[in-house]
């Protein structure tokens, strides 16, 4: 494995040398390609099939969510953390909400936090589930992308259900939910629970023992623990490097502490172990939904709130694991009802850095698989 | 004129293909009949494709233009067709136009020998299968041009992946073909590569050569199953056009007609090689059980399955009608697929006049072993991850082709092995 400190700037400008020694190509995949989640640009320079490096060019999805933070106040600035991961709108939410709970030295009611828990957990599965059809399909696998669009989809109906937008939801506020659990809410994320069960099983029946499926992902885009933590790489990334390291359990936040789950890792950090780190991360979930669902308790949904916010001059980090990685939010008050400057750490931003150092050496069609199990959004890569 | 009349109808009756009969007029009928008829089969087989695949992937698949969707090819067509031409600036020109008609020529001129009967074809060769395997293999010319004459990375990618590929394995395809033809040699009239000869040898041997000395048979047409997969390019070693690799690999650059030039080549080379290994393993033309279920009651009950088939299929179009919803909406659409499914009874009911029956019934069989191959074409699209480049150079170098020498030998022995007994009996008695 190259170590990441050592590895060079691709120096790009250097054209294909003389004509005999033209070995090298220099190719560009995207922005507008179909299998880089978006507009991620990558720069390959290959040798044949093998990429000798390769370079991210990004950017083009760029809205300056963090400057409009800037422009706003703290209530109206909720919905824009929506778009940045807007396959996990919910989980961008409830980091968002937490942290300025935190500034404003408030705490979410309990019932409120217990469905928070179960939003966020559906979401987390919903995520994975997308990333796990992209992923097949980057492979060359088509059918798995409709099994788990069919699936998400009660997830994204039971959103709907709760607050009226499926992606993007806004479904909490500062010190609670504004919406009360609607009714047969439970009932509901219960069915949800038994029918996905069976159907993650039949992701993993087209998938984990399949020939092709195994070769194509054992032993492509290996990376350690060391360098993962060393690129500051979170999520089920570094978990199947076999770091332990989920801030549920590590910082539990929102009320994760109550809940009996388990932490898959995995041993060799490749891509068949980042898949199977997801798919029994979709399982502990199920797990965690479970539990609140049969805890929920009674009570209000709100703290008390100001209605014009004004946290306290200071600042304030706060993360949580969202379904890619750690999502972090700092923010600094100056006293007003706006913030001064809001810096999100977004998990696809920072895994993306891992890349090159997970490319070097092997093919192009690894790059696919590489950039497919890294899962990122580049919503949130860009804001 | 009364010659011409006499030179027509003197074919009539013969026990020969018209091109082995030197009927030129026949010959020529036969191929705008080869011509025509792959057409339809090509355009049924991309109606097919989206809608197998559609329901394998839990969707609807084309259901808009026509009752459920089947005039979506012609829509294709006519879209293609109207697309505006475009030659991007930095491709070679000449050869960026020639190149999708290289592919196209060696996909159709493969039929010449495909035999679709035993007079069923355009012409009898004696070399037909090398015939076939030679000019088949002429298509990655076409390809190699393509992706080098678009003058773009992506498909100068596509068309190395494709040569590497379909040269590798026609390695292992040519050894499994062999140990086929060895299986003919032990007829009565000798080993031929003619296609026909290969299907009469498996009518005179009693027994297709998929389950010839079991499992060698079975081993070979494995070998060829998969190497025809890969000779096709078609899933799971799609290589060459890995959407998700190279955005389209080596036709990336091509459009409207031209693009649809290779995806009329791809199509019917699957089912060239798909007619090569029916004819090879599974009897070519022959119905079920010739020779333990033969005798004119046999007979007669089998040659009805064709227009049972049709019927049954124009039995499916009005159930579907019945399903129709009852909106004045859908009156077209359900007019359209009463009046689909009365053609295909119609065709049904002209299949059971015993003229028809008794000419049809060889073409009926061979169609339907090949599109037998075509529905595994499209179960493996919707089943399996794609190969990596070298991971698929090693399925055909590591696996295939020693698996293939290995049968090549295990099989000459067991052929030859009353021979080889007697022989050695011979030496020790010396």
């Amino acid at each position: 494995m190259t170590d990441p400190k050592t590895i060079s700037p691709l120096d790009l400008d250097t054209p294909d040398q003389t004509f005999l020694d033209a070995n090298e190509l220099v190719i560009n995949m995207g922005p507008q390609h179909p299998a880089t989640h978006g507009v991620l640009r990558v720069i390959l320079r290959l040798d044949g099939e093998k990429v000798l490096g390769l370079e991210c060019v990004i950017g083009y999805l760029h809205r300056g969510v963090e400057k409009i933070a800037e422009n706003r106040t703290y209530t109206m600035f909720n919905p824009y953390v929506d778009r940045m991961d807007y396959v996990a709108a919910v989980s961008n939410g409830l980091g968002y909400c937490e942290a300025v709970e935190k500034l404003l030295s408030v705490e979410a009611p309990p019932r409120a936090q217990y469905i928070r828990v179960i939003l966020t957990e559906l979401n987390r599965i919903a995520s994975h589930q997308l990333w796990l059809g992209t992923h097949a399909l980057d492979i060359g696998a088509i059918t798995p992308l409709f099994y788990t669009f069919r699936d998400r989809e009660e997830i994204l109906k039971i959103f709907e259900k709760y607050c009226g937008a499926r992606l993007t939801t806004h479904a909490f506020r500062i010190g609670g939910l504004q919406y009360e659990a609607y009714d047969g809410f439970e009932k509901d994320v219960k069915n949800f629970v038994s029918f996905v069960k069976p159907k993650i099983d039949e992701y993993e029946e087209l998938l984990t023992t399949n020939r092709i499926w195994l070769e194509r992902t054992k032993g492509v885009g290996v990376i350690s623990g060391k360098d993962c933590i060393a690129l500051g790489v979170t999520g089920p990334v570094l978990r199947a490097s076999g770091v332990k390291w989920d801030l549920r359990k590590a910082q539990p936040y929102a009320n994760y502490k109550n809940f009996d789950f388990e932490i898959p890792t995995g041993e060799n950090g490749d891509t068949y172990d980042r898949y199977l780190v997801r798919m029994v991360e979709m399982r502990q979930s199920l797990r965690i939904i479970e539990q609140a669902v049969e805890g929920i308790p009674e009570g209000p949904i709100m703290a008390k709130v100001p209605k014009v916010m004004k946290p306290p001059v200071g600042e304030i980090y706060h993360s949580i694991e969202a379904p890619k990685g750690e999502l972090g939010y700092f923010i600094v008050s100056d006293g007003s009802t706006q913030p001064y400057r809001i810096r999100v750490r977004p998990p696809s931003f920072v895994n993306l850095q891992a890349l090159d150092v997970m490319c070097r050496g092997q093919l192009v069609a690894d790059v696919i698989a590489v950039i497919g199990t890294l899962d990122i959004v580049l919503g949130e890569v860009d804001r | 004129m009364h010659d011409l009349v006499q030179y027509i109808t003197s074919y009539l009756g013969s026990d020969q293909t018209p091109g082995a009969a030197g009927n030129i007029f026949w010959a020529v009928v036969y191929v705008l009949l080869v011509f025509v008829g792959l057409s339809i089969a090509v355009i049924c087989m991309n109606w097919l494709e989206r809608k197998i695949l559609a329901h394998m992937q839990v969707r609807l698949g084309p259901m808009r233009v026509g009752p459920h969707g089947l005039l979506q090819p012609i829509a294709d067509a006519l879209k293609l067709l109207l697309k505006e031409d475009i030659i991007p600036e930095g491709a070679d020109k000449v050869v960026f136009w020639i190149a999708p008609f290289i592919v196209v020529l060696a996909a159709f001129t493969v039929f010449v020998v495909v035999p679709f009967g035993p007079t069923h074809a355009i012409t009898d060769m004696n070399i037909g299968v090398l015939f076939m395997l030679g000019v088949s293999s002429l298509a990655v010319l076409g390809i190699v041009t393509a992706g080098w004459a678009s003058n773009s990375h992506y498909p100068l990618i596509g068309a190395l992946r494709s040569s590497a590929q379909m040269v590798s394995y026609e390695v292992a395809m040519g050894l499994a073909v062999v140990s086929a033809i060895m299986m003919t040699s032990l007829s009565e009239q000798g080993g031929t590569l003619s296609m026909i000869g290969i299907v009469k040898a498996q009518q005179e041997q009693g027994i297709w050569f998929l389950f010839k000395f079991f499992p060698l048979g079975i081993i070979a047409f494995g070998i060829f199953a998969i190497a025809m997969v890969a000779e096709t390019n078609r899933a799971p070693f799609d290589l060459p056009e890995a959407e998700s690799e190279l955005t389209a690999g080596f036709h990336t650059e091509y459009s409207g007609f031209r693009w649809s030039l290779f995806f009329l080549a791809e199509y019917s080379a699957m089912i060239a090689v798909s007619s090569i290994a029916v004819t090879l393993w599974i009897g070519g033309w022959l119905r079920p059980f010739p020779n333990l279920l033969s005798g004119a009651t046999w007979d007669l009950a089998f040659s009805l399955v064709p227009g049972l088939t049709f019927l049954f299929l124009a039995g499916m179009c009005f159930y579907n009608t019945v399903r129709m919803p009852k909106h004045p909406l859908f009156r077209i659409q359900t007019i359209g697929l009463a009046g689909f499914g009365l053609v295909l009874a119609l065709i049904g009911l002209v299949l059971f006049i015993p003229a028809v029956r008794v000419r049809v019934n060889d073409i009926f069989w061979f169609s339907a072993k090949v599109a037998g191959f075509m529905y595994l074409y499209i179960w493996y699209r919707g089943t399996f991850p794609r190969y990596r480049f070298d991971q698929l150079m090693k399925v055909g170098w590591k696996v295939l082709l020693p698996i293939g020498f290995s049968l090549l030998i295990v099989t000459a022995v067991v052929g030859m092995r009353t021979e080889l007994w007697a022989q050695m009996q011979e030496v020790l008695h010396r």
